[in-house]
């Protein structure tokens, strides 16, 4: 199959359907409503085409996943066809029963959200009154069963300078790693930009407070550390490349280069229900439009960089410069760099009571 | 006493795509070469660092004071990124 790697990760978005509402949620604007999700055999067989292509690694999403009911044959299914298996979820929706059922199914690693390290806001920022104390139940009872944890938490600036007791919960929970995503403006974020975008301030001291929990925490506790991109000289290495190491499927079956894709509306995404996933990573056009380096314009293409960063965001460039195939402006040598510090510089023109929450479709 | 055992959440798998054993935990797919598929396979939980370089030692015919060096590089290091546990 020519150059073109196979992938290693798939992200599952199940459903769309989710009890909280977060601000940033990953979701498209335009959300898949429930009838239009696949159904269990249709995943099955996803799941199989998957592993023959080389995905080794599933991430079960939503929405939330759980909103599911079929959670756990889906986790089977995937087992059976020989990847590892990991739920990202909200905690809503997760028993103790269905904990020992999708253990039983062979769920490998569970990544618990938490939207803050109180109820008080964390309830408010996903939307959902109860929440957090559901997810401080949920942990321990992944705990007790002795399953994988990963906290993973979305940082902005209302809970940013919380970081330090975040790390602790973490610790304090039984997880082996933390994943402390600060948010990236797409979609849902975007819409919400200027009440979630933390101070140059509150991220250099969140550097630093990572940076002293890495050296603390000596291999006990993984810190995957991604911090606000706007704040950064070069871009980020967008999905290790576009159609290089990952995919997404959405709820109804369209297969997507990342999770965010579906804004960039001049491409035209496949569905797995419609055509066979092979085909779609090796030869769809959707897959192929931004892969590699000839679609790189200047400064990409004679910058030593473009190994390491491939460019940048494809999405990032469409929603700050109108052009998809632009420099990410995020980078200091893109002529656009102007935009986002010009986003910058707007600072905390917003407030949390501006935010737009998302809404679960039905 | 200096046990290296794979915790909840980390496993071996085959991969038939790439040919060869990968090592799949948390957001991590380490593909291994043939000497990390070596000690990770003596991996049981139950033999302690010293004895699976003494078994890859008289396996390989090579010398114990390399092996030993390379077997606990290579698990302090995944230890390190709690992809084993020492214990």
């Amino acid at each position: 199959m020519s150059d073109i790697p196979a992938p290693i990760a798939m992200l599952a978005e199940l459903t769309h359907r989710c009890p909280l509402s977060c601000p940033y949620c990953s979701n498209p604007l335009e959300m898949v409503r429930g009838a239009q999700e696949m159904p269990t055999e249709i995943w099955a067989d996803v799941f199989a085409q998957a592993a023959r292509l080389g995905v080794l690694q599933l991430h079960l999403s939503g929405g939330e996943p759980a909103a599911r009911r079929d959670l756990p044959e889906l986790v089977a299914d995937a087992r059976a066809a020989g990847l590892y298996v990991n739920l990202i979820t909200s905690g809503i929706g997760l028993t103790a029963a269905r904990l020992d059922a999708l253990e039983a199914a062979g769920l490998d690693h569970v990544q618990l959200s938490l939207q803050g390290v109180r109820a008080s806001t964390a309830d408010r920022i996903g939307g959902y009154k109860g929440g957090f104390d559901r997810k401080m139940d949920l942990a321990r009872l992944i705990a007790d069963r002795g399953l994988a944890l990963t906290i993973n938490a979305v940082m902005h600036r209302t809970n940013l300078d919380d970081l330090p007791r975040m790390i602790e919960m973490a610790r304090d929970l039984g997880a082996r790693r933390i994943e402390i995503a600060c948010v990236q403006f797409y979609g849902w974020a975007l819409k919400n930009r200027a009440g979630l975008q933390p101070s140059r301030a509150q991220v250099d001291q969140a550097k630093a407070i990572v940076a002293a929990a890495r050296a603390d925490s000596n291999g006990r506790l993984v810190i995957d550390f991604v911090p606000p991109d706007y704040y950064a000289d070069y871009p980020k290495s967008c999905m290790g490349g576009w159609g290089s190491t990952g995919l997404n499927i959405a709820p109804d079956g369209t297969v997507l280069p990342c999770h965010a894709a579906q804004t960039l509306e001049h491409l035209e995404f496949q569905n797995v229900q419609q055509t066979a996933l092979a085909d779609i990573w090796y030869r769809g056009a959707a897959f192929n439009a931004y892969r590699g380096n000839a679609w790189m314009p200047e400064p990409c293409q004679s910058c030593p960089r473009k190994a390491l960063d491939h460019g940048g965001c494809r999405c990032q460039a469409l929603a700050l410069t109108g052009d998809a195939a632009a420099t990410d402006p995020v980078c200091r040598k893109s002529p656009d760099r102007a935009k986002v510090d010009a986003l910058l510089a707007e600072g905390e023109t917003g407030t949390d009571a501006d935010w737009v929450y998302r809404m679960s479709p039905v | 006493m200096n046990v290296p055992v794979l915790p909840s959440g980390v496993r071996l798998h085959e991969d038939r795509v790439r040919n060869c054993i990968v090592l799949l935990g948390p957001e991590r797919a380490l593909l291994l070469d043939a000497s990390g598929t070596a000690i990770l396979n003596a991996v049981d939980g139950v033999r302690s660092m010293a004895e699976i370089a003494q078994e890859l030692a008289q396996r390989f015919g090579a010398p114990l004071d390399a092996v030993r060096t390379d077997v606990e590089g290579f698990l302090k290091d995944l230890a390190a990124r709690r992809l084993v546990d020492i214990v």
